[in-house]
This record gives C-alpha cells, sequence and structure tokens, in this order.
C-alpha cells in the first residue's frame, strides 16, 4: 500500500473541464496531424465545391438568376461557407462512432475528467479545423474575384456566425455519433448532408425553388447564416420574402444557439447509458 | 482509509437488459485488499458486465457494490478517482503514438503537462515500450498494445485494477509478460480483479476465484480448493463439473 497516491484535485470544476476540453481537442488535431490524407481529404470538399459551383455549374446558375458568372460566384461563396460547415457533420458522426467502437470513449468515462469535455473536445476541434476550412476558402474566393465589401469588422462577425453553425453542426454530429450503429453506418448515412446543405440559400436563391420546397429551405438554419454573412460581407443577396428571411441576422444566431441547446443536453444524457 | 474492509465488496448485484433476461442474477464478491482475484466463467456468463459495474461503465438494476471504500451507484467521481481500468472495453487510440497516449490520459487524470510527460517516461521504460514509444499504435503487436492498455490504467497508481480478459488473442510469450506485470502489481498492493476464460491464468495469478456462469456465483475459493472440492485433478475438470452441476 506504499505507491498509492490520493489523487489531488485542484482548481474549479470550470478550470477542469477547459484543460480537460483542450486535452481532448488536441487528441482529434494530433489525428489530423499523422493522418495528413485525411486532413487533405477534409479540405479538398471546399475546394472542389468552389470549382464545381463556382464554375461549372456557375455561368447555368447565373443565367437563371439573370446575372453574369462573376456576379452569381459573389453570391454563391457565402454560400459554399456554410455548405462547408455543414459537410462537417460526417467528420464529426463518424469519429464519434469510432471513438464509440473503439473503446476510447469508455476509457475516457472511466476516468476522473470532465463528463462533458468527453464531447466537448470533439466540438473545440471542429471549430480549430472551421477556421482552417475558412481561411482557405476566403483565400480561394479572393483568389477568384470574391470581396467583402464592408470592413474588417463585419468580416469577423460573418466569420463568428459561420464558426458558431459549425459548433452547433459539431454538437448534431456528436449526438448522431452516439446513436448510430457505427462508423459504417454513419458513412451510409452520410448523404441526408446533402439535402440539409443543398436545400437552404446557399447554391440556388430559395425564389428559384418549387414552393414546397422554398419553404423548408427558408427555415434551414443555413439560409439564415448564408443570408445574414452575405449581408455582412456586402455580398450580392436574393431580396427576402419571408419573415424568417428578413430575420436572418437575428436567427443565425437563435438557430445555432438552440441546436446546441437541445443537442448537447441529449448528447450528455446518451453518454451516460452508453452500453447500459 | 486503509482496513480490513475489502477493496472490492458486492451483495446481490442483479441486472437485466431488456428483452434480453438477467445478465446477472446476484453476484456476491468479497475481494481483500492487494490480492489478485478471478472471475472465471464461459461467454456470456456476466464477467464482463460485474466489471463494467463496478468500473462505473454501467448501472446496476438492485444490490450494492463497493469499490476501494466506495459506493459504485453514489459516489462514480470517488470510485473513479481510485480505479483502473484495462481490457477488452477501454481502449487506447490507434492513431497517435504511445507516449502521446500516456500523456494524454496522464492529462486527463489531472496531471499538469510536466507531471504528465515524467510519467510518461516511467511507465513506458517500465513496460518496455521506449523504442516503440514515438510510433503508432496501430503498427503495435498484440503484446505491446496490451502492455500500453495496462500501462495506461496505472497511470494514477490506481488501488483497485480491473482486467478484462487481459491474455485473450496474445501469444504464449505476450501472456507470460503480461502475467508477469500483474503479479509485480500484486506484490506492490494493488488489487486486482481480472476476468478470464483461461483456467491456467487464474489457477496462476489469483489468490481466490470466483466461478461465475448464467449470471450467478457457481463457486468460490482458492485454486486448490476449487480443485479438490470436486476431486479433479486440474482447474478444468474442476470448472466442467461445477458449472454442469448449476
Amino acid at each position: 500500500m506504499t505507491t498509492v497516491t490520493e489523487p489531488t484535485v485542484h482548481g474549479s470544476r470550470i478550470t477542469w473541464a477547459t484543460v480537460d476540453t483542450w486535452v481532448v481537442a488536441k487528441r482529434h488535431l494530433l489525428h489530423l496531424v499523422r493522418r495528413p490524407d485525411e486532413l487533405l481529404g477534409t479540405l479538398m470538399i471546399p475546394v472542389m465545391a468552389v470549382a464545381m459551383f463556382g464554375f461549372v455549374f456557375g455561368e447555368a446558375f447565373g443565367v437563371a438568376m439573370n446575372v453574369p458568372g462573376d456576379e452569381y460566384r459573389e453570391f454563391l461563396l457565402p454560400g459554399l461557407f456554410a455548405l462547408t460547415m455543414a459537410f462537417g457533420i460526417g467528420n464529426t458522426t463518424i469519429s464519434v462512432a469510432e471513438d464509440v467502437r473503439g473503446g476510447v470513449l469508455d476509457r475516457m468515462r472511466s476516468l476522473p475528467m470532465s463528463p462533458v469535455a468527453v464531447l466537448a473536445g470533439r466540438a473545440l476541434a471542429d471549430v480549430i479545423l472551421a477556421v482552417v476550412e475558412l481561411s482557405i476558402l476566403l483565400a480561394l474566393g479572393t483568389l477568384f474575384g470574391w470581396q467583402a465589401h464592408l470592413g474588417v469588422g463585419a468580416v469577423i462577425a460573418a466569420l463568428g456566425l459561420l464558426v458558431l453553425l459549425r459548433m452547433a453542426f459539431s454538437w448534431v454530429g456528436i449526438l448522431l455519433g452516439l446513436l448510430v450503429s457505427g462508423p459504417e453506418a454513419a458513412m451510409k448515412y452520410f448523404a441526408l448532408v446533402f439535402p440539409l446543405a443543398m436545400v437552404a440559400d446557399t447554391i440556388v436563391p430559395t425564389d428559384l425553388m418549387p414552393g414546397w420546397l422554398a419553404v423548408p429551405a427558408e427555415w434551414n438554419p443555413l439560409s439564415s447564416t448564408v443570408i445574414a454573412t452575405r449581408e455582412l460581407f456586402g455580398n450580392m443577396a436574393a431580396p427576402a420574402t419571408s419573415w424568417v428571411g428578413e430575420h436572418a441576422l437575428t436567427m443565425a444566431v437563435l438557430w445555432p444557439v438552440a441546436i446546441i441547446a437541445i443537442c448537447l443536453p441529449l448528447a450528455m444524457a446518451r453518454l451516460r447509458r452508453l452500453g447500459r | 482509509m486503509i482496513t480490513d474492509e475489502p477493496a472490492i465488496w458486492t451483495q446481490g448485484l442483479r441486472k437485466s437488459y431488456p428483452g434480453r433476461g438477467a445478465a446477472l442474477d446476484g453476484i456476491d464478491l468479497a475481494v481483500p485488499a492487494g490480492t489478485v482475484h478471478g472471475l472465471l466463467g464461459p461467454n456470456g456468463a456476466g464477467k464482463t458486465t460485474t466489471v463494467r459495474i463496478l468500473a462505473t461503465l454501467a448501472s446496476f438494476d438492485s444490490g450494492q457494490a463497493w469499490v476501494a471504500g466506495r459506493n459504485v451507484a453514489r459516489d462514480r467521481a470517488g470510485v473513479r478517482a481510485r480505479i483502473g481500468i484495462a481490457g477488452q472495453y477501454a481502449a487506447v487510440d490507434g492513431i497517435l503514438s504511445g507516449r502521446q497516449n500516456l500523456e494524454m490520459f496522464a492529462r486527463l487524470h489531472r496531471m499538469r503537462a510536466r507531471e504528465a510527460r515524467a510519467r510518461a517516461d516511467e511507465l513506458l521504460e517500465r513496460f518496455d515500450l521506449v523504442e516503440a514509444a514515438g510510433r503508432p499504435v496501430r503498427g503495435y503487436s498484440g503484446g505491446m498494445r496490451r502492455r500500453l492498455d495496462l500501462a495506461v490504467s496505472l497511470i494514477r497508481s490506481p488501488r483497485v485494477l480491473f482486467l478484462d480478459e487481459p491474455t485473450t488473442g496474445l501469444d504464449p510469450r505476450s501472456r507470460i509478460e503480461v502475467w508477469d506485470a500483474v503479479r509485480e502489481l500484486a506484490d506492490s498492493g494493488t488489487t486486482v480483479l481480472l476476468t478470464t476464460q483461461y483456467l491456467e491464468e487464474a489457477d496462476r495469478l489469483c489468490s481466490r476465484i470466483t466461478m461465475v456462469d448464467r449470471g450467478r456465483v457457481v463457486a468460490e475459493g482458492t485454486p486448490a480448493e476449487l480443485k479438490s472440492s470436486v476431486g479433479g485433478r486440474d482447474l478444468d475438470e474442476a470448472f466442467l463439473l461445477i458449472t454442469e452441476g448449476a
């Protein structure tokens, strides 16, 4: 009984939750560094999206909207920023499902660490990754002639909204990852991201959609963020025709906050009952 | 804190899964501190469920459970600060290196960064993983991986260590390495609860064995007692006789 040490716990609960969250986030970021091919794969989605939607479909969509291709691309870029945030859900879900399967989550649950940090670390890593993705997209957009017209403050506010959206989607992905039967299932459901990302004011303005589709598209949380960021960037936007479109800035904050407020406690409850 | 009270104590532990019936149907355990105790039984006997409950990873329906003087149902944090778990269910990260795993889990055990590094060094040395320390764990052999798993579970020098089938799937040499490590731990005063399907393993390592079958304790005693109780020559025979009679 000589080698047994009493664990010392110092500092407040919140301090420890923060430290633990960072340690877990670092694990996920180290994964990306250790598997650069996966990081490259993740970063390729936004790059490909700019190339495909900007140039392959861009001219045709511009014609449909009665604007030249350049102007369409200015409309498009904020849509692609938000779309990239949505596509992150797939990564998050698969990563969490792998941790459930592999037993790392169980080990963490058996530690005297902050329970919320087990999951919040994933969300923090996602947010950091989102900042990297957005930087690449901004650079790429600038290269193709896109620009923000309203100054640095507005740009930072717009990026803040996008990161907030990513954080909300991260919690959706975490919850889904805890619910699916395994990483294979998570991959199969990946296609569901497409309607979330595209039945929205991202690539095609909602007024060009059939009426029955326009309503869910307008109420899609992505649309609020896209419209709000178009305003903040000073980019061309389709005129708002609905209540939710007119209150885009408010909704771009409310939607993510509401999503986190619902998904975080559900994910925590699910974590507690895991494998019981 | 150190008294004569058992390091692990359960009474009437019951758990059933909806639609699958009783997984545990009244498990009584009393493991004295500083001993290696075997939980022996066939697949599906309830060994893993018992360990998961005691390690706070699963809930139970009724009965009582105490680990290291803490009530498992009421003081999970207290239990978690005093246990280590290794085996099937508590894994290491395959993408990170051995050192990164140890440092991460040490940090999550509330060690400061420098303390965590020092502890990682110590454990890498002790489990003969210095050479492989920088390589991703998924490239490790089965034995190395199990040694790392054991090292991770010992970061905070736990009072009670749960080993869930620690040698399943290992080659004979790796198995002996794990056995040596368990003996060393017991010598230093750690209480070990070990689940296994291998009778030889239980015979060699454990001072006492609890045999479980279909969620119930069917026999309890020292390996010698269990052998003599059925007049068998070895534990294999004893095990077959006891589980058939149950």
